[in-house]
């Protein structure tokens, strides 16, 4: 099957067995293996991608499903030279360890800020609890979020007084 | 170079590794693809136990992209022997560990069959139709079940289901200390099976390379030259240099990456049989039932103390379920990383402790975080709860009284150990002070018979680490060497390449080993980079588990930077024409003492070591060196941790409300990464203690497969954790360093167990039960006891 998608902005085609997962699309189609696989239940979050702009588990949406639709990936979402504030957060913070629940946990806490640039500590870890860290005890990422809200806070503060 | 003054050591510096994990360009095994690659997928047993009467490979042969079907007779016929045991105790029972069965299976899980296709998909569908047929045999799950009479044989040759027994102390002072006892308890528990569940999953990408006979193996290992050395003498049968084991980025390990496992084995084979580079990737239901699970103790403990409340002796006996194999650390995990540590922090008479490693149908046990330490340090605690509860004594303050002192270093204990260095009280202090432990039990008083109470376990824990004299281990029956090298290559330009036998996953070893070069070296730390994970590229090493990365790694990289320096100072001096010890190694650079401006950068001597214009007379060119570290004794951090949890009485559901700790490791090297190793060892812990179990039925079904049966921690579930420390030396290693990467997960079992039992104990003097505390067990409990059912077990029965 066909599918035509736009993924970090750039589109592509390609011929997919109809139950191609997106994930496994994605990094083994695309080569984008950012996006990791931890679970085959949809628990951990670990291949959390956005989906028009919607946090989703990219192991439970089929490749065809995101046909015509806009992918963002951890890859996507910012570059060493030009950090998202969340990963900006995650380095400040300490928000890691192994590194591998990571992607998946920036994808989900950029949904949360998105909706909600000032969370409580218990509106962090509730969004998050779809996401697993094994290695962390998630202090440090409920930090590296209210860190990266208070950055990109600032950011809109100062670009409103600048309009 | 810029000069510097700063110090390294000790700064919370931010992660080097960091930058590629957060923007998705990290590489883990899987992540790796290579030219013509095909994938394996298992075929594993449903039955806890069963012969195999049949396997039909034309089933799926013809299937779309089938290769090849692989049984255990084929395996066999290709040459690979079982996987050893690497640490053998004394009569040790060692059933034959095959990569794929040959004949009978023995836990849910074992292979049973391989089958490579072009894709993964392809692969795992004709897995999921290859026709096996199956003789079910009885199986049996509970280490005490399987030494029952009658109980069904999992080996035909481990009589009994008996691996080894196993003990240590001296049962006759023991007995001697227990009948000067003023007062004893006696305590069951079982410390319950768990998953170790890293967020990823196992997996290995093979290539053989017939023109050389090269093998090339990726795999998510913790130590890549103990695969290498297994796999090359022991199992393949290969010469060790034609296998190159490379351990990319890996994705979190607490031990479940440390063993040598089947699946390894399979893709080195059917690369070699098929002619192509083959995958396996664990799915986590695969991971589930084929990593090696931890822990699963059942224990009984005496706890003796005379009329003033002076601990006199502990005594021990443990049935460990050592799971339907035996693995690498298998043996010892139960006996001397869990047996020596039963003295804990305090003061002994006399501890005696029996173990019998027992054989059942369930996924092989081994170590899982903390590896025999958090077992003993739950046993012991625990059991000084309940004693501290039976004697109207405070916990903190019977703790208190029963420590040993900062003067009676080294401390020989009743069982073996001989600890460094140690200061216990103030780490105790500080826990407290921490958390306002008087305020907290004076919350609990108020809060008594309400639908809310609250529970404070106070824990003081030990542990030892940094694995440790090899002549010493090697007696005790490691087939292994405990030491650990270094290789510091400095480039022409002055830019230096740290090389370790230590693995990094997840630890920081990027950061970590660079800040102890930079101080060393006194040259920026962008200069230094390490390398690890690939035994193509490091001279030697035995990996990174039991906390031994610092304590023994970073001895032996200390060790290589001296003889670097040592080198530079020379050459310095020669360069600079003064005598050697007229040079001084400071800010920066070598200067002659007393001649400001007479002076060379670490660059300008680098650079004339590869020149080699002017060395010194009969100097060998380069600037590089290797070194060996051997421990000479273990290391022995330890702290206080306090745990405060509420139970909701109506519902049973236990909320950790707070957690406080202070960890002794003896210097950080970066209290950053420190205090992070201790925040996820915490929740590990805590997992254990009131979520996790790795559940079977009696026969071995195996009841918590995946994500959906088995809880671990989430952010939900967690509390922000207080964390502090203090410092003591270890005084046996260059850096005083201890170790830290599973204090967290050692102490905080022990401690969010007793908050909850302290609760229970106030709230309606319940002694003891077991974890995982689930809302239905805690419910349950607080409503017999209150009913007056005599729920629990009394505390001298
Ligand atoms: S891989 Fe998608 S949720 Fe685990
Ligand atoms: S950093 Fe390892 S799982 Fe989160």
């Amino acid at each position: 099957m066909n599918v035509t998608l736009t993924v970090n902005g750039k589109p592509y085609t390609r011929d997919v067995e109809p139950r191609t997962l997106l994930v496994h699309f994605l990094r083994e189609d695309l080569g984008l293996t950012g996006t990791h696989v931890g679970c085959d239940t949809s628990q951990c979050g670990a291949c959390t991608v956005h989906l028009n702009g919607d946090a989703v588990k990219s192991c439970t949406v089929l490749a065809v499903q995101a046909g015509g639709l806009e992918v963002t990936t951890i890859e996507g979402l910012g570059t060493v030279a030009d950090l998202h504030p969340l990963q900006a957060g995650f380095w400040e913070k300490h928000g890691l360890q192994c590194g591998f629940c990571t992607p998946g946990m920036i994808m989900s806490a950029a949904e949360l800020l998105r909706h909600d640039p000032d969370p409580s500590e218990a509106t962090i870890r509730h969004h998050l609890e779809g996401n697993y860290c094994r290695c962390t005890g998630y202090h440090n990422i409920v930090l590296a979020v209210q860190h990266a809200a208070a950055a990109m806070r600032e950011r809109e503060s100062g670009q409103a007084a600048d309009d | 170079m810029t000069d510097r003054t700063d110090k390294y050591m000790g700064q919370a510096l931010k992660r080097k590794e960091d930058p590629r994990f957060i923007t998705g360009a990290g590489q883990y095994t899987d992540d790796f693809v290579l030219p013509g690659m095909l994938h394996a997928a298992m075929v594993r047993s449903p039955y806890a136990h069963a012969r195999i009467t049949g396997i039909d490979k034309s089933s799926v042969e013809d299937m779309p992209g089938v290769v090849a079907v692989l049984t255990g007779e084929d395996v066999a016929a290709a040459g690979a022997g079982p996987i050893p045991v690497g640490w053998l105790l004394p009569d040790l029972k060692v059933p034959p560990h095959h990569a794929v069965a040959q004949g009978e299976v023995n836990h849910v899980g074992d292979i049973v069959a391989v089958v490579v296709a072009e894709t993964r998909a392809q692969a795992e569908d004709a897995a999921g139709l290859l026709a096996v047929d199956y003789e079910a045999l009885p199986s049996v799950a509970l280490g005490s079940a399987a030494l029952e009479e009658g109980s069904p044989q999992v080996h035909d040759d481990v009589p009994g289901n008996v691996a080894f027994r196993w003990e240590i102390g001296d049962e006759a002072a023991l007995n001697e200390a227990f009948n000067r006892a003023h007062k004893t308890v006696k305590v069951r528990l079982r410390n319950h099976r768990l998953v170790p569940n890293a967020i990823e999953p196992r997996a290995s990408l093979a290539q053989f390379s017939p023109a050389s006979g090269e093998y090339l193996l990726y795999t998510t290992s913790q130590n890549p030259h103990i695969h290498r050395l297994i796999l090359a003498a022991f199992v393949l049968n290969i010469p060790e240099h034609k296998l190159r084991v490379i351990s990319p980025d890996v994705g979190g390990g607490f031990g479940s990456k440390i063993f040598q496992y089947q699946e390894e084995v399979i893709v080195l084979l059917a690369s070699r049989l098929l002619g192509k580079p083959v995958k396996w990737a664990a799915r986590r239901s695969e991971s589930f039932v084929s990593d090696m699970q931890g822990r699963d103790h059942e224990s009984e403990a005496e706890l003796a103390v005379d009329a003033e409340g002076r601990m006199l002796g502990l005594r021990v006996n443990t049935v460990a379920n050592l799971g339907a194999y035996l693995t690498l650390f298998a043996p010892a995990v139960p006996t001397y990383l869990y047996g020596t540590l039963l003295n804990g922090v305090y003061k002994f008479l006399a501890v005696h402790a029996k173990v019998t490693g027992v054989v059942t149908n369930t996924v092989p046990v081994d170590a899982y975080r903390g590896a025999g330490r958090p077992e003993a340090t739950y046993l012991i605690e625990r059991t000084v709860d309940v004693m501290a509860h039976e004697l109207g004594m405070d916990p903190a303050e019977f703790r208190r009284m029963n420590f040993i002192q900062p003067d009676e270093f080294p401390y020989q204990t009743p069982v073996a150990l001989v600890y460094d260095s140690g200061n216990y009280e103030p780490a105790l202090n500080m826990a407290l002070d921490m958390m306002k432990y008087q305020d907290l039990r004076a919350e609990q008083e108020r809060m008594k018979g309400n639908n809310k109470i609250l529970g404070v376990g106070v824990i003081s824990y030990l542990e030892a680490c940094g694995l440790a004299p090899s002549a010493l281990v090697g007696q005790l029956g490691a087939q292994a060497g405990q030491w650990e090298s270094s290789l510091v290559r400095v480039h022409p330009t002055g830019k230096v390449e740290l090389y370790t036998g230590s693995h990094s996953h997840g630890q920081g070893h990027e950061t970590a080993f660079p800040q102890i070069a930079a101080d060393e070296l006194q040259i920026p730390i962008e200069d230094i980079d390490l390398i690890h994970g690939d035994t193509g590229r490091m001279p030697y090493g035995w990996g990174t588990y039991g906390s031994r990365s610092a304590a023994v790694g970073g001895s032996a990289l200390k060790m290589a930077l001296q003889k670097i320096t040592a080198k530079a100072r020379k050459i310095a001096a020669h360069l600079l024409e003064a005598s050697e010890e007229d040079i001084e190694h400071a800010d920066g650079v070598f200067r002659v003492k007393g001649a400001p401006g007479q002076q060379k950068t670490f660059s300008d001597v680098a650079l004339m070591a590869h020149l080699a214009h002017s060395l010194p007379d009969g100097m060998e060119p380069g600037l590089e060196a290797t070194a060996f570290y051997d421990p000479k004794n273990f290391v022995y951090p330890f702290g206080t941790h306090v745990a405060v949890v509420e139970i909701d009485t109506d519902t049973g559901v236990v909320k950790l409300r707070d957690y406080g700790c202070v960890d002794d490791c003896g210097p950080l090297i970066n209290p950053l990464i420190a205090e992070g190793q201790v925040h996820g060892g915490i929740a590990q812990g805590a997992g254990q203690a009131l979520w996790e179990d790795a559940a079977y039925d009696d026969e071995g079904n195996f009841l918590a497969g995946t994500f959906m049966e088995y809880a671990v921690p989430r952010a939900d579930d967690l509390p922000n954790f207080q964390t502090d420390h203090t410092v003591t030396p270890s005084p046996h290693n260059p850096l005083g360093v201890k170790g830290i990467g599973e204090a967290g997960t050692i102490a905080s079992t022990a401690a969010v167990a007793n908050a909850v039992m302290d609760a229970l104990w106030h709230e309606c003097r319940i002694a003891h039960l077991d974890m995982p505390y689930t809302s239905e067990k805690v419910w349950r409990a607080i409503r017999e006891a209150r009913q007056g059912a005599g729920m629990g077990q009394a505390a001298d029965d």
